[in-house]
């Protein structure tokens, strides 16, 4: 699977490990990492809800978009669910290319459509003891949205 | 006919349930959406919400056959 959801923390030495490839010369790594803040607030954890029967099977397609797109040689995405700590590593995104444009070009590719083609959401648990989910647009009317709690 | 009408993070929240069957008239994705938004007061249409028939991403404008679970997806949110 090319695409994957894991309930447990990523190895990234072993998702870099799959698309090492003598033929290529470039490796692409993106790493999503739980942040402590959000548009003012300071998040606490963040939990992610997944629904695994159409994340992979799309997540899936995503990948092989970006394969067919960019020219790459090897990809792969994995996706945490269930609750996260600061520090941790929500998602991962790994390219490998016999060269380096494609790689960078098909790696944000893979991110950026993970991030609006997915069923995954995020609900972030604030110091205040309040939590809430992420990119609701009422919530974003009412002045509470925001996009994150993580990287980028 | 009867569709399962399934929601997810945001929408469980408001519908105030994981799933429900209903029997209705029959319709599209987002006609069946607009019954159980009338159905629950709480539940907000989303511009950036997505839909999923059978496990399928699909078009809010695919009619539904008898015994299609629909899935809706609030906004997402990954990575």
């Amino acid at each position: 699977m090319k695409f994957s959801v894991s309930n447990t923390a990523i190895d990234v030495a072993a998702a870099k490990k799959v698309v090492v490839d003598k033929s290529c010369g470039a490796l692409v790594v993106f790493e999503g990492w739980i942040r402590d803040h959000n548009d003012g607030q300071a998040v606490e954890r963040l939990e992610y809800e997944v629904y695994r029967p159409v994340a992979e099977k799309e997540g899936e397609k995503i990948i092989d978009e970006a394969i067919e797109r960019f020219g790459v040689s090897h990809a792969l995405c994995i996706h945490r669910e269930g609750l996260l700590e600061l520090g941790e590593i929500a998602v991962i995104v790994c390219v490998s290319s016999p060269h380096r444009s494609e790689a960078f070009e098909a790696c944000r590719y893979i991110i950026d459509q993970t991030k609006t083609r997915l069923p995954i959401w995020k609900k972030e648990h604030y110091l205040s003891g309040i939590s809430e989910w992420v990119n609701c647009e009422h919530c974003a009317a009412a002045g509470h949205g925001h996009e994150g709690g993580q990287h980028e | 006919m009867k569709n399962t009408a399934r929601y997810f993070a945001l929408f469980r929240d408001q519908a105030g349930c994981e799933s429900e069957v209903v029997e209705w008239s029959g319709g599209t994705a987002a006609e069946f959406f607009q019954l159980m938004a009338e159905k629950h007061a709480s539940l907000t249409t989303e511009a950036a919400a997505l839909v999923a028939i059978n496990d399928e991403m699909a078009g809010w404008e695919t009619p539904l056959l008898e015994g299609d679970e629909v899935l809706f997806f609030p906004p997402v949110a990954g990575g």
